[in-house]
């Protein structure tokens, strides 16, 4: 029986160390699956709209006009192919982002000040 | 001079709702889920390309002196409409017509068959449809020429899309490059009859109306020329070409498309649905 | 760290409302309730293309001919969206295909009923895809958050096909006498497998108790069915159709109505596969997917050529660089 390795969502970037377990089916046929950004109009960020397969980087992208913009949702699209996408970890997450729980001295709202000033 | 024109239009719209409606054939069929999306997309350009240009004939014709109306279309249903003081209306057009009375070219009421063949079919038609719509914006009609404007950019996108696929199945696999040769060959001999003008075509060239297909027909030439060298594929041997749809003489499958087509409101006419 | 504590975080995070990530640690039968579900669900769009797909060719205007293509296309682009989802557990789209077209995995029996007249495209839209929203609007809010993040997407796009579908079922209503009479034909077949759609009552459904808890699903089938009981058969009375069912009768007490009988036999042999469309139905998905192999496989194939020549190229490049 041949086996191979499945890798799940978000473990692409890492595909030596993070093997999420084993298959019998082949998916080595299959067009990679891309992740697709969005701009949905000029000025504002790309976002994460979904994911598809595409068998190269043009079609993906022509693809994800198909897929994702039928509605005039976008105006920009990036997509980058899910196996170079590098994620953190969840279980270093307390770690990575509890410490800015106490920092709360970096937002406006910490300062207290009389409600007759104005612009500021 | 103005039927002339109404041919003309009906000619761009037949073209449009019969190769929209071969592609429509696709949905839910295709080789992949993404394609299958992209090729209802391109067929959705097709069928919004007809409604307007439908639209424009239907006021074409009901502009028209009342004796001329009850003899423009051979269809009885029509002339009925026409008899009874009716203003025909998009749908009319497109549903109560017969085969004769349809100017399509005969290339989009071949059958999709498989992949390459509705690509060998697609690239065809979008390369014409590409500079054709291009001069047509320049048309001294204006309501063709703003019909051409909006419809030029989805055509670009079809071309893009036909390409790609022409070249990518030329210089896939054996299998591809080999299906690719066969359905472009295959659908060679109904391309002569992209730019080859019809009497009205010919009637109406000095409104300066329609487009002059003696320059579309070079650069057809060359762009279809150039994508099938870059898929690393022969241009057919020129052969014999087929004509007649132009002028309401089909192939044996347009008459299928339209009993599909045209059922409901053979069945169930006279009717708002 | 243990495996009862990240059992224990994982069910306080599901409790405390907090969505679960693709690599945030999750039970196996969570992720295998999730497989199965949104598979299920993607399989149920696909399939579902084809009953509808059938008046695509044949829709009597130019107007509903458009509208009906647009439809039927955002339900392969669900589809994906949710095939999409699944694949964040790990799991293939070629690998959940393949299971379909085994019988592994099943998709909504409702699509195993054949689509016989126009109005059918109204039914479907109205009762359908109705009952379908009311699955479905829930799930915005479900545990998984791909999951959930594909479903706010498909229940943006699904209202315009159920007041498409609505319509349609109008439009004739308010026809002539045929056009009526095929839209109460169409209500009389489709209103029974619609109401089926919710699944089995809650008592014959194994699944319902462990989803609930782990916040998969938010309301039980037989919630889910009675809300839609609820709004449908005011919908008919609007238009003057009537709801093929003789026991259906407003109940004061409990604010709902009462309904007949469902005929669960019937809609465990559809599932079971003795549906009037189900072989059929099968057989175009698999048709379409093997005739689609080459087409598949010359795409890679170029896309590696072009990367190799690319890569060539870069090479070439460099040498001369250097």
């Amino acid at each position: 029986m041949n086996l191979f390795r499945v890798f799940r969502y978000g473990d692409y970037g890492d595909r030596e160390a993070a093997a999420a377990g084993e298959t019998k089916y082949d998916t080595r046929a299959e067009w990679p699956l891309w992740e697709v950004f969005i701009r949905s109009k000029a000025g504002l960020d790309h976002k994460h709209a979904g994911s598809l397969h595409a068998a190269d980087a043009a079609m993906a992208v022509e693809n994800a006009r198909d897929v994702y913009t039928r509605r005039m949702e976008g105006v920009s699209i990036w997509v980058v192919e899910s196996k170079y996408i590098h994620a953190s970890d969840p279980a270093d997450a307390e770690m990575l982002y509890d410490p800015a729980h106490d920092k709360i001295y970096r937002h406006p709202t910490f300062y207290n000040l009389p409600d007759e000033l104005k612009h500021m | 001079m103005n039927q002339q024109l109404l041919f003309y239009t009906l000619q761009l719209a037949d073209n449009a709702l019969i190769n929209g409606h071969r592609l429509s054939e696709w949905c839910g069929h295709g080789p992949v889920l993404e394609q299958d999306i992209a090729i209802s997309n391109i067929a959705l350009d097709h069928l919004g390309r007809a409604r307007s240009l439908y639209q424009y004939a239907a006021e074409l014709f009901n502009a028209l002196p009342p004796e001329e109306r009850s003899t423009v279309f051979n269809s009885p249903a029509l002339q009925e409409k026409v008899q009874m003081g009716a203003l025909l209306d998009e749908d009319d057009l497109a549903y109560l017509r017969d085969g004769w009375d349809f100017r399509n070219v005969l290339l989009v009421e071949q059958p999709n068959e498989d992949w390459a063949f509705t690509i060998a079919r697609s690239f065809y038609f979008d390369v014409h449809n590409f500079y054709f719509f291009e001069a047509l914006k320049s048309s001294t009609d204006k309501m063709l020429a703003s019909i051409a404007e909006k419809s030029l950019k989805e055509i670009a996108y079809h071309l893009r899309w036909s390409s790609e696929w022409v070249i990518r199945l030329g210089d896939g696999t054996d299998e591809s490059h080999q299906r690719m040769q066969n359905a472009l060959n295959e659908r060679w001999m109904f391309t002569g009859e992209l730019n080859t003008p019809a009497t009205f075509e010919l009637n109406l060239q000095e409104t300066g109306a329609p487009v002059d297909l003696g320059i579309v027909a070079p650069r057809w030439m060359q762009k279809v020329t150039e994508v099938i060298t870059e898929a690393t594929l022969k241009l057919p041997a020129s052969t014999w070409m087929q004509q007649g749809g132009k002028n309401g003489v089909h192939s044996e499958h347009l008459g299928y498309v339209l009993a599909e087509l045209q059922f409901m409101q053979r069945a169930y006419p006279d009717m708002e649905w | 760290m243990t495996e009862p504590s990240l059992q224990q975080q994982f069910d306080e995070k599901v409790a405390s409302e907090i969505a679960i990530e693709p690599r945030d640690w999750m039970p196996d039968d969570y992720r295998k309730t999730l497989i199965r579900q949104i598979s299920q669900h993607a399989h149920s769009e696909i399939v579902g293309m084809l009953p509808e797909g059938n008046w695509i060719t044949r829709a009597p205007s130019l107007r509903r001919k458009a509208v009906l293509l647009a439809k039927v296309q955002d339900e392969g682009g669900h589809g994906l969206y949710l095939y999409s989802a699944a694949e964040t557990l790990g799991i293939s789209r070629d690998e959940m295909i393949e299971q379909l077209h085994s019988g592994k995995a099943k998709y909504s029996s409702i699509f195993n009923y054949p689509t016989l007249t126009w109005a059918d495209m109204g039914a479907i839209g109205w009762l359908v895809d109705g009952a379908a929203i009311m699955n479905q609007v829930p799930l915005c809010r479900t545990s998984y958050g791909p999951y959930a993040r594909a479903m706010v997407r498909v229940c943006k796009e699904e209202s315009f096909h159920q007041r498409q579908g609505f319509e349609i079922m109008m439009t004739l209503a308010n026809g002539t006498a045929v056009q009526k009479k095929m839209a109460q034909d169409a209500l009389n077949r489709w209103w029974w497998p619609s109401i089926m759609m919710f699944g089995p009552p809650d008592a014959d459904s194994p699944h319902t108790q462990q989803s609930m808890e782990w916040r998969i699903k938010r309301f039980t089938n037989d919630e889910l069915r009675q809300k839609f009981i609820d709004v449908t058969v005011e919908q008919a009375r609007l238009i003057g159709l009537t709801v093929p069912d003789p026991d259906l009768k407003w109940n004061e007490a409990t604010g709902h109505y009462d309904y007949g009988k469902i005929d669960w036999e019937e809609f465990w042999n559809v599932v079971k596969g003795n549906g009037p469309c189900n072989k059929q139905r099968l057989e175009t998905r698999k048709k379409a997917w093997e005739n689609g192999a080459w087409v598949r496989e010359a795409a890679s194939a170029y896309a590696g050529k072009r990367r190799q020549r690319q890569q060539e190229k870069n090479a070439a490049a460099e040498a001369a660089a250097a």
